[in-house]
């Protein structure tokens, strides 16, 4: 606990996690705004979300490679994403829309594994980074630090959060995935294409979670297991935000990302992965406690 | 309780006898049919929630890790002789196991399907991530079992009889358990949990007594796999999501879930597949693992048992007949 006394003694560094932790955030709620559309319109709790986050990170690694700033490649992995979102939907998601709970969950889980090795296979297991250097600003007498590449990562999130969120409420499209949401059936029936909107909705997902991705490799660090992570984190916002809430979303993807930071830093760097999927059992128990409480029962 | 066929008791007789006679008849397998009685217990144990109950778990390979690591602990501790720290290890294996299910049980067997499934998932990797940063059980560099006293084919023999062991009683235990009533209240929770519990089921009480049962056994060969293998990694071996966790969900229902012998049947063909080809693919097997899930959940979930019971339902005692209809149903 060598750590906490650290932390009373320089209570400034609080504030540099608080910062870190939220800058973070952002782009874990951006992932989980993902989660939360497949969720909410096809009924799929996709457990391959992780993954595309993962596939991203890598895009932007090798654009970077070649020469490209990541910021400049972000919309180029989305539209890659969209299109490798999009096959996946046409070869097996079109299959399990309908089923039940157990095999969309079974089937996207298998796909997290093939996606998971694949990338270990192809890009090998070592951790990479795409190098994005834009200077860093000192506050408070050089004692808290933020690198600019995180503050516009974050910035990005928000409007890609943003131009989203406008896609879904004004966009002709966007209303027909909402109505497709709300009531299938009625929706079929209204002349709405709904495996078109899957479709899209699906794809549209992996743009996200690539776009999430390609923050993620420019900033901190990626490597081809730390798919499931994301998928967990983003599970979890959902689950505390609930879903079609997306300031809600915001907020828990924010309080997550400085929880974790804090976490990280009380308990050591090593826990920290076991802190995040610790959380999620705490917090599904929490929930069904809950639940439990509103029961109802006839007297 | 229904009588079973004479056929199902040629065939475990059947497979009996060749279990006890392949280390004299096939002595250069003997660690692979070892492996297969293990994979059996995965099939088998993941079976008893997935296919019985209707409870998809990720993280049973939680109950194996724990197994693996309290035996090794005890035997590095004690001081005892090798068989009774062994012995003393697995006792303890088995009780620390099935306390942690029963008690993680009461809560999260509470969540119905999405929140069961990846609360397990999270279980499963927390408990690795935990055991991978811990100083007493070794962190990341892992545990080393003791050497045992005899010589290497002594050792393949003992460990290949201690596993034969685990999964005949294992199997019994679960033959027996879905014959009696408990078979047929946790297959009402699968059909229909809030019927069950309105018919005045205790249906968190009967699920959890199935994750005991499976944690039990899982324990079991947690302990006997660890001191097998020699050596006891987090990641790679106790809490081993990406392999046996992954395998034992992929072999239940490739040999078709909610049934006795469709886990035997897809371990044996999972196992038997993995040995022959496996090589071949040089360092893809994990990612034809992943697409083999995919193929088998989205074009075959009813499984190899599955099929042939809809290819001839009468060899199920299903009728089919329409003058005959409400024929005996088997389950």
């Amino acid at each position: 606990m060598d750590n906490i006394t650290i932390l009373l003694d320089a209570p400034i560094l609080l504030v540099q996690l608080l910062l870190d932790g939220l800058l973070a955030g952002a782009i874990f709620a951006l992932a989980a705004y993902g989660m939360a559309l497949v969720w909410g319109v096809m009924n799929i709790i996709n457990v391959s979300q992780g993954e595309y986050v993962m596939l991203g990170g890598f895009v932007t690694v090798l654009l970077a490679e070649a020469g490209i700033h990541p910021m400049l490649g972000v919309p180029l992995v989305a539209l890659l994403l969209y299109l490798l979102g999009w096959l996946i939907y046409r070869l097996v998601i079109f299959r399990i829309v309908d089923r039940d709970l157990f095999i969309s969950l079974l089937a996207t889980f298998g796909i997290s594994i093939l996606l998971q090795q694949l990338a270990n296979q192809i890009f090998g297991a070592d951790v990479r980074t795409a190098e994005g250097e834009l200077g860093t600003s000192f506050l408070f007498n050089g004692m808290v630090t933020i690198a600019h590449i995180k503050l516009a990562a974050a910035l990005i999130a928000v409007l890609t959060g943003g131009a989203l969120w406008l896609f879904l409420k004004k966009s002709r499209l966007g209303q027909a995935i909402r109505a497709t949401a709300q009531n299938a059936r009625a929706a079929r029936i209204m002349g709405i294409d709904t495996d078109r909107v899957y479709a899209t909705t699906f794809a549209l997902n992996a743009a996200i979670c690539g776009a999430a991705g390609a923050l993620v490799a420019m900033t901190w660090i990626i490597h081809p297991y730390f798919g499931l992570v994301y998928t967990i984190r983003s599970f979890m916002i959902v689950v505390v935000a609930g879903l079609g809430n997306l300031l809600g979303v915001i907020a828990a993807g924010l309080g997550l990302g400085a929880a974790e930071n804090f976490a990280g830093f009380v308990l050591g760097v090593e826990y920290q992965a076991a802190f995040v999927f610790t959380l999620l059992v705490v917090i599904l128990l929490a929930r069904n406690l809950l639940l439990g409480r509103k029961r109802q029962y006839l007297k | 309780m229904k009588r079973a066929p004479v056929y199902e008791y040629l065939l475990i007789t059947g497979i009996g006898v060749a279990a006890l006679l392949i280390p004299w008849l096939l002595p250069n397998f003997i660690t692979q049919f070892t492996f297969l009685w293990v994979m059996v217990v995965f099939a088998l144990t993941w079976d008893l929630l997935g296919g019985q109950m209707g409870y998809n778990s990720f993280g049973n390979v939680l109950f194996f890790g724990i197994g693996a690591y309290a035996c090794a602990v005890v035997q590095r501790d004690s001081g005892l002789d090798y068989f009774t720290a062994l012995a003393l290890g697995l006792l303890c294996a088995a009780l620390l196991s099935t306390a942690v299910s029963a008690l993680l049980g009461a809560g999260v067997l509470g969540m119905r399907g999405h929140y069961f499934a990846i609360c397990t998932l999270g279980l499963g990797v927390a408990a690795g991530e935990i055991a991978g940063g811990w100083e007493y059980l070794g962190a990341g560099s892992g545990m080393v079992t003791p050497q045992y006293p005899g010589g290497i084919g002594e050792r393949d023999l003992f460990y290949y009889f201690l596993s034969l062991t685990i999964t005949g009683t294992g199997f019994f235990t679960l033959r027996r358990l879905y014959q009696s009533r408990f078979g047929i209240a946790i297959n009402a929770i699968r059909d229909d949990e809030d019927k069950a519990e309105a018919m005045g089921l205790h249906t968190t009480r009967y699920k959890t007594v199935a994750w005991c049962v499976a944690a039990f056994f899982l324990a079991l060969t947690g302990g006997a796999v660890g001191n097998l293998i020699g050596f006891i990694d987090p990641r790679d071996v106790a809490f081993s999501g990406a392999t046996f966790g992954v395998w034992m969900i992929l072999m239940a229902i490739l040999g078709g879930k909610g049934t006795i012998w469709g886990p035997v049947l897809g371990a044996a063909v999972f196992h038997l597949t993995q040995e022959l080809f496996w090589n071949f693919l040089f360092g893809w097997q994990r990612v034809a693992l992943g697409a083999l899930i995919v193929l088998i959940v989205v074009f075959f979930p009813q499984g190899i048992l599955g099929w042939v019971r809809e290819a001839w339902p009468e060899r199920f005692g299903q009728c089919v007949d329409t003058d005959r209809q409400g024929g005996e149903e088997t389950r």
